[in-house]
């Protein structure tokens, strides 16, 4: 399906299709994305479903996903493109004598010489894509400028081949976890979407489906007991991730209750340090049903 | 006036709040509303928060001034066409009759069973209810925050100190139901807004807009519940502080060169220094001596600052913490035997007993205390750290001594969790001491965030 979703309803029950259960906001926040084609910034604390909601945009709008995991020191040779220079070497070996100069430049600053990465693969597809720039708060600011280009005009421009403009309109998605503020400019292009954990009757629809043999008292209990230990002060508090382990581990252990020695055989999945486990038994463990 | 103008006007009113809002925003806003029905609240709401606020602190304010501006919007075309809802005499002919007290319990409960159930209407009418009862009282102070505080207590509503939001349904020891403080505070807000309705009702006229204080998007300060909130803005900082130095760009990204490594460098071309070599940026670590004041006319900001203070021990070289109400304490050792901060505030609130005597801080005897503990290792790198309100509940300042230490260390800052329009009033004698060292307020983030950005600004050395 390549068509334009229709309303804000559409799109929910859409990625509801697709396995992901968004909230009110995702789903006004998606469809104003795919009608505006602007790109939208997600933000949020880990795991709370920001990659998610690209993949299953992707498999609800049936375009191919484009992913590009940024990190520190991500530069446009990994991003965007880069010179084959072995093949445009070899090129100029094989040359016979005699060719002039112009003819030779021409000849090896071809497209079949350029060796494309994620930024221009989604630009040059000639069907629409999903492109999902993961964690771009990881790069440094110079990238941050260098996509600016790409995300309000949808080109790029190639000093030796010129502009390359989009032929097709691709859904951008930005995620983010916060960790430095990103610039003015970079925020003015894109819609901004906030995930936060979800609420307690979210959270278990949201379990129930990636866990259906789960029974209903447990996985209601599950998700309570996960949202009081995110009240706690911890390190890592444990995100909508987490609870999905937690919840297959349950049904994989066929336990039917949460008691005090099932959480401490399995709190291990929801609470990933030392100091938290500790907290975690100390506050919450020692209420639940021996 | 047309609708565009108004989505524009809130527009202003986030600018004046400090949301950076370009035309470009506003524009998108206006596409986005194409998109989206009008008529449904959360889509409208939703769709302009998507293109006008652009981050978790923008989006908060966002709907703080949405609400507010949509809610003056609303009564002032009510005003200028003299729509009045009467709502508070009909909700009393239809009303609960029979005595004050029965009526009170009656209202209770159901208003208990709506904050349960989150249902807005129920509240909002309840709330009404509520006024309406109230002032047949004649109890009402014509203060808005009062009210609601006196309706709140006339309903016998309190939320349960710090409970998880499991045990909802205990009861206290008066065999009132609890609630948790945010249903609480969900309840107040109509309540507050309910007022308000019926005050502009009465007078005709809008109070005059104000814009939202600093108090809204403050520190959050209650003790326990809100540590989550401040470490994860800790958390932030250390790493925006880990990574400072490398982000200086432009004008202040010179360098100064190192001579001697160039001259090696030149070695290479035959003594010609082609290849400059420059000093390298270091963030500046300095040695930090933090005093601290636990008593109680701060508790709630010391418990903040201690964490951060905690939160940055990693991230300086020499630190050393002391706590003080009359006299002082030092718990550098608590710290670093500590690593969870619950466990190392714990152990300071047992040590702080040392340190309090009468309970009233008393400068003076602090300084001298701290002097002799620490003057011989004092010198011009190390940085000295007060915070504290300089309250002295009448005593001596001995700004005398105070000045000795600043004279000592190379830096000294004083951090004052209250606002500085409090300075000076009543004990506090900050001007004093703000001769000898660089005074900051601090209560909120922002501000924190700016001061440890002062303290770690790079340096040549």
């Amino acid at each position: 399906m390549s068509a334009l979703p229709a309303s804000v309803d559409d799109v929910s029950a859409g990625l509801r299709a697709a396995g992901y259960l968004p909230g009110e906001s995702t789903a006004l926040v998606s469809y104003l994305a795919t009608r505006l084609g602007k790109p939208v910034l997600v933000e949020g604390p880990a795991g709370v479903g920001k990659t998610e909601l690209a993949k299953a945009l992707s498999r609800y709008l049936d375009r191919r996903l484009v992913r590009l995991q940024c990190y520190e020191g991500l530069d446009e040779a990994k991003a965007l493109y880069e010179w084959n220079y072995r093949k445009q070497l070899l090129r100029i070996q094989t040359e016979a004598d005699g060719t002039g100069w112009d003819a030779v430049q021409d000849d090896i600053f071809g497209e079949e010489f350029l060796l494309s990465r994620p930024l221009m693969q989604a630009i040059a597809a000639d069907e629409p894509v999903v492109l999902l720039i993961d964690e771009i708060d990881k790069t440094d600011q110079e990238f941050e400028a260098m996509l600016l280009e790409l995300l309000s005009d949808f080109q790029i421009t190639i000093p030796e081949l010129g502009r390359i403009e989009a032929r097709t309109h691709p859904v951008v998605l930005l995620t983010s976890n916060n960790t430095r503020e990103l610039t003015e400019a970079l925020k003015r292009r894109c819609l901004y979407l906030w995930l936060d954990y979800p609420d307690t009757e979210h959270e278990l629809e949201i379990v129930r489906l990636h866990a259906p043999e789960l029974g209903e008292t447990i996985a209601r209990k599950l998700v309570e007991v996960i949202h009081e230990v995110r009240e706690l002060d911890l390190k890592k508090p444990p995100s909508i991730a987490e609870s999905i382990d937690w919840a297959r581990a349950l049904l994989l252990l066929g336990a039917d209750d949460i008691s005090q020695d099932v959480f401490r055989e399995t709190m291990s999945i929801i609470v990933k340090h030392r100091t938290d486990l500790d907290t975690v038994a100390e506050r919450v463990g020692v209420r639940l049903a021996a | 006036m047309t609708f565009d103008g108004q989505v524009v006007r809130l527009g202003d009113a986030l600018r004046a709040e400090g949301v950076a809002i370009g035309t470009s925003e506003l524009n998108d806003a206006f596409a986005a509303l194409g998109e989206v029905p009008w008529a449904i609240p959360d889509d409208f709401r939703e769709a302009l928060a998507a293109t006008l606020a652009k981050s978790p602190e923008d989006r908060r304010i966002f709907d703080l001034v949405f609400e507010r501006f949509f809610f003056r919007a609303t009564e002032a075309e009510a005003i200028r066409q003299g729509v009045r809802e009467g709502g508070l005499q009909a909700a009393e002919e239809d009303g609960i009759t029979g005595g004050e007290r029965i009526e009170l319990d009656n209202l209770r409960e159901q208003l208990l069973q709506a904050i349960r159930d989150g249902d807005d209407a129920a509240m909002r009418d309840l709330a009404r209810l509520a006024i309406a009862a109230f002032g047949r009282r004649g109890e009402g102070s014509g203060v808005l925050g009062v009210d609601v505080q006196r309706i709140r207590r006339a309903l016998g509503l309190r939320s349960e100190p710090g409970g998880p939001v499991r045990d909802v349904e205990r009861e206290d020891e008066d065999g009132l139901p609890t609630l948790t403080r945010d249903q609480i505070r969900r309840f107040e807000a109509h309540l507050r807004r309910e007022l308000e309705r019926a005050q502009i009702e009465r007078t005709q006229a809008l109070p005059p807009s104000r814009p939202l204080t600093e108090l809204d998007r403050s520190l959050p300060t209650g003790p326990l519940q809100d540590l989550a909130a401040v470490h994860r803005v800790v958390a932030q900082l250390k790493r925006r502080l880990a990574t400072q130095g490398h982000e200086t760009r432009g004008r202040k990204r010179h360098a100064h060169v190192d001579v001697r490594r160039t001259m090696r460098a030149s070695l290479q071309t035959g003594g010609v220094p082609v290849v400059l070599k420059y000093r390298p940026r270091r963030p500046r670590r300095p040695e930090l001596y933090v005093l601290c004041d636990v008593s109680t006319s701060v508790t709630s900001a010391s418990v903040f600052f201690l964490s951060v203070l905690h939160a940055l021990h990693d991230a300086f070289r020499k630190m050393r913490s002391f706590v003080f109400v009359e006299r002082i304490s030092e718990v550098t050792g608590v710290f670093e035997r500590e690593r969870s901060f619950r466990a190392a505030s714990e152990a300071i609130s047992k040590d702080a007993g040392v340190a309090d005597v009468s309970g009233y801080t008393d400068y003076g005897r602090v300084w001298n205390e701290f002097l002799t503990q620490v003057e011989d290792d004092l010198h011009p790198r190390a940085t000295v750290i007060v915070l504290g309100d300089a309250r002295t509940n009448g005593r001596d300042p001995r700004a005398d001594v105070f000045a000795k230490i600043a004279d000592r260390a190379g830096r000294t800052f004083w951090l004052n969790p209250e606002p500085r329009l409090y300075w000076n009033y009543g004990d506090s004698v900050i001007a004093t001491y703000e001769r000898f060292c660089e005074a900051h307020e601090c209560w909120t983030t922002r501000q924190l965030e700016d001061f440890v950005k002062a303290l770690t600004r790079p340096t040549w050395d």
